[in-house]
């Protein structure tokens, strides 16, 4: 375990971190479900992505560093496919959007309806 | 006490807890959230933590086996969430 590898293992997790916090800053913050699933996708990717992949440069070439990567490569198949499906769920069941937002067929403003 | 960590293992411990307290401010998401898709999304970012941490642990503790654990929970929170989200969207699970 040299002095680069420390290196590099601490500034991947570093990186994962930083994008996991503003993930959550995100899904706290924002006004609005698609706005908040925005956020959090992100933070899915790349922070679980980050943080894995330290842990496979920690790990070396093992079995462990397999699995790690079948669990990288399984997130990031299925995230994006949650994300939609939970999309369009509320999308057709016309849950509430924020202030200011356009409608995708025409030009006018959605209406609030709370 | 066989409790002597090295440096990388000691900042896996703090990236958990980091995760952990973020953990929790997601839980008030999926409490107070307005409708049920946020409450969908906070738990679905609840399970990829989960899974996270319990690969971090897996390396503090020397336990190779807590992989095959996350790999398995993660496969059961994506399920979680494809049923949610079609209930969701049909009313009933067919």
């Amino acid at each position: 375990m040299t002095v680069v590898t420390n290196v590099l293992i601490v500034s991947f997790l570093a990186a994962g971190l930083f994008f996991f916090l503003v993930g959550v800053v995100g899904l706290l913050r924002l006004p609005d479900v698609y706005s908040r699933m925005h956020a959090t996708t992100k933070c899915d990717t790349l922070g679980a992505g980050l943080i894995l992949f330290a842990l496979i440069l920690y790990a070396g070439f093992s079995n462990a560093s397999v699995k790690l990567f079948f669990m990288i490569l399984f997130l990031w198949i299925t995230n994006p496919t949650a994300a939609h499906v939970i999309a369009r769920a509320s999308y057709r069941n016309k849950v509430r959007v924020c202030e200011g937002t356009y409608e995708l067929d025409r030009t006018g403003e959605v209406q609030c309806n709370d | 006490m066989g409790f002597e960590f090295t440096f990388l293992e000691n900042i896996f411990i703090g990236v958990s807890v980091i995760l952990v307290i973020a953990t929790f401010f997601c839980l008030y998401r999926a409490v107070v959230g307005p409708s049920e898709a946020d409450r969908v999304v906070a738990i679905n970012i609840i399970g990829t933590k989960t899974v996270v941490v319990i690969s971090l642990i897996a390396f503090v503790l020397k336990q190779e086996f807590f992989l095959d654990v996350a790999l398995v929970y993660a496969l059961i929170s994506f399920v979680a969430t494809i049923g949610i989200a079609k209930y969701m969207e049909k009313g009933a699970l067919e």
